[in-house]
């Protein structure tokens, strides 16, 4: 039996220690830097309501990104949603915005299904219900409001619910590439379409003409000698790398990116991070904070690193933080280093270990090598981080740039067939291929195993409408 | 019908203001009949002197359904579709619709009993606005439904040849549908 001193140093170590728990745990829910704290940073993780899905993983612990508030409920959740989201359902064109459920005619389907809430469909911290593209509802939720979809449209009788959204066909959000006049255009093309080639990028050409682009700086006139201070050029390999640039043919030289300023006074600065790229390259930036590359950043976490994905990386790159310089290489800046060589150096998954035995890559190589075209190759980021056309608000003139948020075209990988499949490939061919798993996995080495009937279905439709209208044309002439 | 409705609301339709003072207030009927106006000569103008110019008359660019695609003007009932979207945005204490007994988007087709009743009068008299009230979901609304009538050429020969549409013998004048407008009931 302990003694009555033995039992009250007992109780008091017991609560010292529960007290110290318990400011642990505080400390690591209430404080925001908490979530970048290598010693907090556990707290919040120990709080966390459950797993959350492969979207937000990476910023899971900066709770406050999506409860901004505590007290707000789900419309304070919803704001964070839009936030970040919003936009892209905007350039999506979006098929079920939130005004299709707000609109008082359907109030009776919006019991049946809210949509005007992202969360009705994606509810976070909920791993064990959590499907494809993050969805936390049975695969057949179409059926609230389309359940007699077959008085329409005859095809679709005895189809089941839940593969409108899985079968190639329809998404809920995104229909760029799927809905039927589209389909009705693209009908019979070849799997290659023989103009197999990116659009080039144009910066250069159009950067004076950019609102914002500093001019006054960067005179895009050819630099031949370095500008930085003799006692930091340690070596002239950075030197002969700067001058084999875009940056140096365009004016950009050392000072332009390594020199700030701070209460007027200058200063060197030796590792410039995204925002001194934004100063020119805003868009590309802003892409970059949005994906899965930099979005820690956005949230003002630490850089990401292979170590903290949740898909194969090599351990070696286990701790490369990711930022601009990491893919593109600190004054070198080649990107075609970046478009192949930086992916396969963290990411370790079956589709990235099948890319050199794919078609694509046959491709690559012969760009590389000069025996084809510039454009004619197809690299990681052809498809991950593809070229689009960027219109900056307020010019007419239409910049192709690199989208940076791999997010914009990831999943469903339907996105990718406008943006990037069609460049080169019929959308026959690039519905079917997206569709296969087993050819998505092993890099697109061979042909798809799956066939979508979408394009079949559209012919047929365009038959019959087309029969219907030859009737009442001579039902009319007819008559007269 | 004549309820208060003490209003700070704006009418911000069309990119037309007119803020009414604090004081005023205004019947249901009147508030629906303001914004139909408005919505009304807008899409009326859009629909002569943007569509029907351009496309059917000077023949300089086309209008499409998918306008981006094609690079085209937007339809005239995208145009208004678009702007009930913008509204509903807002989250203002009313919401408007296009919608027609012939829709190229089964969508568009009338819903509520009301809905139905409305577009059936409207299609039978288009003199007259058809006025109501009815309970969806938990809230009671007021619904005022006006004709839309063929205001130009375009408006026909796009609907008498789109491949969905369930009637092909529309005339200029005719109408062709309506506008659903509904104000919540306190």
């Amino acid at each position: 039996m302990a003694t009555p001193a033995k039992r009250k140093i007992f109780w008091i170590c017991w609560g010292l220690l529960s007290v110290a728990i318990g400011g642990y745990l505080s400390a690591g829910l209430l404080l925001k830097s908490a979530a970048s704290n290598p010693l907090l940073s556990p707290a919040r993780a120990m709080l966390l309501p459950g797993k959350t899905s492969h979207g937000h993983y990476q910023i899971e612990l900066a709770c406050e990104s999506c409860h901004t508030s505590a007290f707000g409920g789900r419309d304070v959740v919803q704001a964070s949603c839009e936030r970040c989201h919003a936009q892209e359902l905007k350039d999506a064109v979006d098929k079920h915005p939130s005004s299709k459920f707000t609109d008082p005619r359907n109030a009776e389907l919006a019991e049946k299904l809210d949509a005007t809430l992202c969360v009705t469909c994606h509810v976070e911290h909920r791993p064990e219900i959590t499907h494809g593209m993050g969805v936390t509802l049975a695969g057949d939720f179409c059926f609230h409001c389309h359940q007699d979809i077959a008085k329409d449209r005859p095809s679709h009788a005895g189809m089941a619910f839940d593969t409108c959204n899985s079968a190639g066909c329809h998404k809920f959000h995104d229909n760029r590439a799927l809905y039927e006049d589209f389909l009705a255009k693209h009908l019979d093309e070849p799997s290659l379409l023989g103009r197999a080639s990116l659009p080039a990028r144009n910066f250069r050409e159009l950067a004076a003409d950019f609102p914002g682009y500093p001019a006054d700086r960067f005179p895009l006139k050819p630099q031949s000698t370095t500008d930085a201070p003799a006692h930091l050029m340690k070596s002239q390999d950075v030197a002969a790398d700067w001058l084999a640039t875009a940056h140096a043919r365009s004016g950009v030289n050392c000072s332009g990116c390594h020199q700030a300023e701070k209460n007027g006074a200058k200063h060197w600065v030796e590792r410039p991070d995204h925002k001194v790229c934004a100063v020119c390259h805003e868009p590309e930036s802003k892409g970059f904070l949005a994906g899965k590359h930099g979005m820690r950043l956005a949230e003002g976490l630490t850089h990401m690193t292979p170590r903290l994905a949740r898909q194969p990386m090599h351990a070696k790159a286990s701790d490369t933080e990711l930022g601009c310089t990491t893919c593109h290489g600190a004054h070198r800046f080649d990107t075609r280093k970046a478009a192949v060589e930086a992916c396969a150096g963290c990411h370790r998954d079956e589709h990235t270990a099948a890319y050199e035995r794919s078609p694509h890559y046959a491709l690559w190589k012969k760009e590389l090598a000069g025996e084809a075209p510039p454009g004619s190759g197809v690299s990681c980021a052809t498809c991950h981080l593809p070229r689009t056309e960027y219109r900056a608000p307020g010019l007419d003139v239409q910049r192709v740039l690199v989208q940076h948020n791999q997010n914009d075209n990831l999943r469903p990988n339907e996105k990718m067939i406008r943006p990037v499949c069609m460049n080169c490939h019929g959308l026959g061919f690039a519905i079917d291929a997206l569709a296969d798993r087993r050819l998505v996995t092993g890099n697109f080495a061979g042909k798809p195993g799956a066939h979508i009937k979408s394009l079949e279905m559209t012919a047929q439709r365009a038959r019959a409408v087309e029969e219907k209208r030859r009737q009442r044309k001579a039902a009319a002439a007819q008559k007269q | 019908m004549k309820t208060k409705w003490a209003v700070v609301t704006v009418l911000a339709a069309g990119g037309i203001t007119a803020a009414l003072p604090a004081h005023a207030q205004v019947s249901y009927k009147d508030m629906a009949d303001a914004l139909h106006a408005v919505m009304e000569s807008d899409r009326t103008v859009y629909t002569r002197m943007v569509v029907n110019r351009l496309a059917n008359q000077d023949k300089v660019i086309k209008a499409s359904e998918h306008f981006k695609d094609d690079k085209a003007l937007p339809l005239p009932a995208q145009m208004f579709r678009f702007g009930a979207e913008m509204v509903a945005e807002k989250k203002l204490p009313f919401s408007y619709s296009l919608q027609s007994m012939w829709p190229i988007n089964k969508q568009n087709a009338p819903k509520t009993a009301l809905e139905k009743k409305g577009l059936d009068a409207v299609a039978k008299d288009n003199t007259k606005p058809f006025y109501g009230e009815e309970t969806l979901g938990k809230t009671k609304y007021f619904t005022a439904i006006y004709a839309d009538k063929a205001v130009a050429p375009a408006c026909v020969t796009c609907h008498n040849e789109h491949k969905d549409s369930p009637k092909t013998d529309f005339k200029i004048g005719q109408t062709m549908g309506g506008v659903v407008l509904r104000i919540p009931m306190k």
